[in-house]
């Protein structure tokens, strides 16, 4: 029986909104704060957790993410709360890469472990948000690609049949696999670590693949192999000051109208 | 506060907090007022390896001591006391069976309820036999390979959701206490039906309920131990549980303590935070320092008994009615820290001071305790 090998594509983000931007590199300031697994990537490992319990025909899940090397701790998570084995591409050379340079690492390890039937992607990043490194994946790997999943319905050693929510509704959309697939929350409800995996996790040797295992040059990788780059990150300025009423429709009528009244002498 | 734990124990607490903060607090509240069983959490405890702490390693558990389900049970206590009053009554139940049970017995039974597929039950109390346990008239007749059960059983934790009981019962009423002896009684056996579910001041989402056997035949290798064994394994399992009971007392302070010192820093009266009041702080001391007492006694409680010593009814005792006359006093505090916001539903504080009080009361009530206490101290000095 052909098996499916499930790949989890994870990545490591501050655990805070509030971030701080150094002006002179234009880049996020690391330093003090706590990092964590990309909130959205969590149901990603949970759907390829559970869909190895689920069904027999997936052989063996593993988590991989492109960071730097504390980027292992979610590796080790990953590992705690059921995935079989992980993976941690890094290299000083991958610094700063854009989502084009990112899709090029991660479809070259897909490659390397040999491809995968299913590969699943959380939604988009905290940080970076653009949801789009899971697409590009898809399209180096030449394999299709379904967003926003919520539930996996059915899947076979050949196919597999997913529900999405698009903005005016759900779709079930079915592909040949192998298959990228990016999910949304509503997909399950990630599970807290085991005993047995953290103790498993914690001996877990993390390998480390750098762009020359990857048989990647340096212009394909990192900043150089970028073809965006930030320019300059900031918090655009307030242009409009926004009220929100509250209370019931009379109530909300009557706060506006004495709002209103107040600035007649403005207009 | 540093417990020299190591890396296995503090994993037990991290995954315990976890489930703590993101599955039981968001929701504890409405369990709470619903009466709702929680089955999910139970399950979550089960997938994270939880049940598995004190079962031996050849029967898929983990092999680790008291001490360790004491931590669990302490981080459960934290979030709420309806969870961990059904993930320490399953252990409870399963104890006599680790304690005396034969080894088809514990192949049988011990992996199904190390993973949590499986709850179980520990049915001693009967209608007319609370503190005096000895007085219990369910009975079990031997006929042929049979035990044949008749009676009632009372208040019995996880009733109706476990799938296993140990249930005690009298095989020879004239020896008195020493004729009861302890089966093994599963769900959907003919003859055993469930009663009424109580309606409860406090842990109002764990199950309480009654066990009613009528003509319920039990295969004769149901017996745990030997006829007449049954209040020595009751007796055994207790000594050994009853640190875990502390434990449960210890953290549902904990928590009540971590909701009042949040309160007493935001609260303001006087125009200043009501924390600057030494009547209030004096009040976060002693609740500080009670708790930290309370949870030494337990630690060390169940170091001893995880020790193989023999002699632990006392410590073990003293462990239990420490801690749950400090969690009903804490909480208490804690609910006048918060002033009539304490008493509302809407805050936290309400339900712990609700849920301590039976603390006081199950596994033994604290005036039985301080008799074992007594007795002991009298009769062994030092
Ligand atoms: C929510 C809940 C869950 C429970 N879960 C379980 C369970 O899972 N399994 C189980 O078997 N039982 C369970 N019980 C029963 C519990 O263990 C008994 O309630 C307890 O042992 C006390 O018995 P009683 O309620 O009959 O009180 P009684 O024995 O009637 O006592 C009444 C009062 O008299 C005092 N008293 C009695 N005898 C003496 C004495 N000799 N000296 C001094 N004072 C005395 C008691 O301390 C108490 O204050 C549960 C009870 C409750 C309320």
């Amino acid at each position: 029986m052909v098996k499916i090998k499930v790949v989890v594509c994870i990545k490591q983000v501050p655990g805070t909104t509030d971030i701080k931007i150094d002006p002179k590199t234009n880049t996020l300031v690391r330093e003090g704060v706590e990092n964590i697994i990309n909130p959205f990537d969590s149901y990603a490992l949970e759907e390829g957790v559970s869909l190895k319990e689920r069904m027999e025909q997936v052989s063996g899940t593993i988590a991989l993410t492109m960071g730097p090397p504390q980027a292992a701790q979610i590796l080790k998570d990953a590992i705690s709360v059921g995935i079989d084995s992980s993976i941690l591409l890094s290299d000083p050379e991958f610094a700063g890469a854009d989502t084009w340079a990112t899709a090029k690492t991660i479809s070259a390890a897909v490659k390397k472990i040999g491809g995968a039937g299913l590969l699943i992607f959380g939604k988009q990043t905290l940080d970076g948000d653009t949801g789009q490194v899971g697409p590009e994946t898809a399209q180096r790997l030449n394999i299709p690609f379904i967003g926003y999943v919520s539930q996996i319905i059915e899947m076979d050693k050949k196919k597999i049949r997913v529900k999405r929510l698009m903005e005016h509704g759900y779709e079930t959309i079915e592909t040949n696999l192998p298959a990228a697939i990016s999910v949304i929350k509503d997909i399950n409800q990630p599970r807290v670590p085991s005993l047995r995996g953290k103790m498993k996790a914690s001996k877990a040797e993390i390998p480390v693949w750098d762009s020359s295992f990857l048989g990647l040059g340096p212009k394909e990788v990192g900043l150089s192999g970028s073809f965006t780059q930030v320019v300059k990150v900031f918090t655009p300025k307030a242009s409009h000051e926004v009220m929100m009423l509250e209370g019931s429709t009379e109530q909300q009528v009557e706060k506006l109208y004495e709002k209103l009244k107040g600035l007649k002498a403005g207009v | 506060m540093d417990y020299f734990l190591t890396e296995e124990q503090q994993m037990i607490i991290d995954i315990c907090r976890e489930i703590t903060e993101k599955k039981v607090k968001p929701i504890r509240a409405e369990l709470d007022e619903k009466q709702v069983f929680p089955a999910e959490i139970l399950k979550e405890i089960g997938g994270s390896d939880l049940f598995r702490l004190f079962i031996p390693e050849d029967y898929e558990g983990m092999g680790t001591g008291i001490f360790e389900v004491c931590l669990a049970t302490e981080e459960l206590s934290r979030g709420d006391l309806s969870v961990a009053t059904s993930y320490a009554a399953s252990g409870l139940g399963f104890l006599p069976i680790i304690i005396s049970g034969d080894e088809d017995q514990k192949k049988k039974y011990l992996p199904g309820l190390a993973s949590g597929q499986r709850l179980a039950a520990f049915g001693l109390t009967e209608p007319e036999a609370g503190s005096d346990a000895g007085g219990i008239k369910t009975r079990a007749i031997r006929e042929g390979d049979h035990y044949i059960l008749n009676g009632t059983k009372q208040w019995i934790t996880n009733g109706g959701e476990a799938d296993v009981y140990t249930i005690f019962a009298m095989t020879d009423p004239k020896k008195g206490s020493r004729g009861a002896s302890a089966f093994i009684v599963e769900k959907g056996m003919d003859g055993f039906e469930f009663g009424k579910k109580e309606d409860k001041m406090g842990i109002r989402a764990s199950a309480t309920r009654e066990l009613i056997f009528n003509d319920c035949a039990l295969p004769k290798e149901n017996i745990i131990g030997k006829e007449g064994m049954g209040f020595l394994i009751a007796m055994k399992t207790l000594d050994r549980s009853r640190p875990a009971v502390g434990a449960q007392g210890v953290g549902l302070a904990q928590g009540a303590l971590e909701e009042a010192l949040d309160y007493s820093r935001i609260r303001k009266q006087f125009s200043t935070s009501i924390s600057s009041f030494q009547a209030v702080r004096h009040m976060l001391a002693d609740m500080a320092t009670q708790v930290e007492a309370a949870r030494n006694l337990v630690y060390h409680a169940a170091k001893v008994v995880d020790s193989g010593k023999k002699d632990i009814s006392r410590l073990s005792a003293m462990s239990k009615v420490f801690a749950s006359d400090m969690a009903m006093q804490v909480t208490t505090d804690a609910v006048q820290i918060f002033g009539g916001y304490g008493y509302m539903k809407e805050y936290p504080v309400e339900k712990m001071m609700r849920d301590a009080k039976i603390l006081q009361i199950y596994e033994g009530t604290n005036q039985i305790q301080r008799d074992v206490i007594a007795l002991d101290l009298i009769k062994k000095g030092f």
